[in-house]
């Protein structure tokens, strides 16, 4: 196949060149995931801790349902954040549509139940433990959910690489959202989904690997930080 | 029901610090503690020993505040307890439970949920790290040390609250002689600065040295309750006695 090794070649000089076109993009992407998912932590560390740490009417219902969400199709989520945003809808003054702002709110709503279900697990696990020692010193709530959000932080860390996953590699939301206007909303997937369909294979190869290369690198660098807590600090 | 573990008939001692009265504590129908009456005064050392499933955990943590009793209940100096009440105890666990922090960081930790206002925990940090002999582990992180000093921590965050009752549950139970040793130094020391005591143990050894009265418990009951020395030399109940003779005790024959 001459055309597609072809297209990898050109794919190989696009990201050795730098391609202006092409970091501009993945600067795009950059920001809008990590903002998604740092304000997804913001919400979803603390929530999921609380659902983890205590007891309260409707928490077996609370958990089920952060866990149901977990799952969420990107595409409706898209189109309910559409909705929110569009002219006639209830967020429609705001004018957020086809702007990053709303690419990063699409996203927060796919992350934020994946942090919280995944921090309820982990921190109702280590609540297991320390519940009674706790008890008997007499910690105050806000104090146990941080002591145990401070404790688990290492767990926490791959909490927030799963919602950076989804993140980043998500297409459904941000594409109805965003738009992928070129140099306004446009990212790695909704490049690569548009590319494809137009024949550039070149780019869309280029996009791809740069995308295995920052998940690659994230985890890793996840991946390094645990061990070596591991080793010094953590046990 | 008769306080058994009550011995001031002459009225002389001092106000008891803490009583259970007709406490009683059941789960899956079964009632696991059956009924207890126990007082503790100021400054005795008390030893809880019995078989296993005895309830001697249970009772503990009952007196604690861990667990709420179905019946009957714990009176701190004559009222009900109360979290104030809570503040005045700790409790050392059988595993000692620790942050995932330094050694130094448990201990503020500790001292921070006592309500140790923040200029005075370093030096009361250091005092408990010199009182456990961690002062050279204060960085260290907590759950890469030894048995031992793990439940040397946890004492000395227990201590750390400067508590009048100490509750211990089998506090040396994993640990070897050297360090059980070490560990029963403390509570010496505690005590000589008049902490009250209350040890769940296995050991009669360890029953002399750490308790002046014995309260020997067998299915949720209290079989029998004394000195120390005296209950251990001569056992008149039933539980106790086939307890020292290595038998299991069967009610029934």
């Amino acid at each position: 196949m001459p055309g597609l090794m072809e297209a990898f070649w050109d794919a190989l000089r696009l990201i050795a060149l730098g391609d202006a076109d092409l970091w501009e993009i993945i600067g795009l992407s950059l920001r809008v995931t990590m903002t998604a998912v740092g304000l997804s932590c913001l919400i979803g560390l603390p929530l999921g801790a609380v659902v983890g740490a205590f007891r309260f009417p409707g928490r077996t219902a609370l958990s089920l349902i952060l866990n149901a969400l977990m799952g969420l199709p990107p595409v409706v989520v898209g189109l309910g954040v559409y909705l929110m945003l569009s002219a006639s809808g209830p967020l429609g003054v705001l004018q957020l549509l086809y702007t990053p702002t709303a690419m990063i709110l699409a996203q927060m709503i796919l992350v934020t139940p994946i942090v919280a279900a995944l921090t309820r697990q982990v921190v109702e696990d280590l609540n297991e433990e320390y519940a009674e020692q706790f008890a008997s010193l007499g910690v105050r709530r806000m104090e146990r959910v941080a002591a145990l959000i401070w404790d688990a932080r290492y767990s926490l860390l791959t909490v927030a690489l799963a919602g950076f996953g989804r993140a980043v590699a998500e297409v459904g939301a941000v594409l109805i959202v965003g738009g992928n206007i070129d140099h306004v909303t446009r990212v790695m997937t909704t490049t690569i989904a548009l590319e494809t369909s137009r024949g550039n294979l070149h780019l869309a190869l280029a996009l791809g690997a740069v995308l295995l290369v920052i998940a690659l690198l994230v985890n890793a660098a996840v991946m390094a930080v645990r061990h070596t807590a591991q080793k010094v600090a953590y046990a | 029901m008769r306080d058994l573990t009550d011995f001031d008939e002459a009225g002389l001692a001092a106000p008891p610090l803490l009583e259970t009265r007709g406490l009683t504590f059941a789960a899956g129908g079964r009632r696991l503690i059956d009924g207890v009456n126990l007082t503790l005064r100021p400054g005795r050392r008390v030893a809880i020993m019995g078989p296993n499933g005895a309830g001697k955990s249970l009772l503990l943590r009952l007196m604690h505040g861990l667990l709420t009793p179905a019946d009957g209940g714990v009176l701190w100096q004559g009222r009900r307890l109360d979290a104030a009440a809570r503040a005045a105890q700790a409790m050392v666990f059988q595993r000692p439970v620790l942050l995932r922090r330094s050694v130094l960081g448990n201990l503020s930790f500790a001292l921070r949920a006592r309500g140790v206002p923040r200029h005075l925990r370093p030096a009361r940090a250091e005092e408990a790290l010199a009182r456990a002999r961690l002062t050279g582990l204060a960085r260290s992180p907590a759950r890469r040390l030894s048995g031992g000093e793990q439940q040397r921590l946890a004492l000395a965050m227990a201590l750390a609250g400067r508590p009048w009752v100490l509750f211990l549950d089998e506090p040396t139970a994993s640990l070897d002689p050297a360090s059980t040793h070490a560990v029963e130094e403390m509570l010496a020391e505690a005590h000589a600065q008049g902490v009250t005591t209350v040890t769940v143990t296995h050991d009669a050894g360890q029953a002399r040295r750490v308790g002046d009265d014995l309260v020997f418990l067998q299915a949720g009951r209290v079989a029998e309750a004394g000195p120390v020395a005296s209950l251990l030399d001569a056992p008149r109940s039933g539980p106790l006695r086939a307890w020292t003779e290595g038998r299991l005790w069967l009610p029934d024959r």
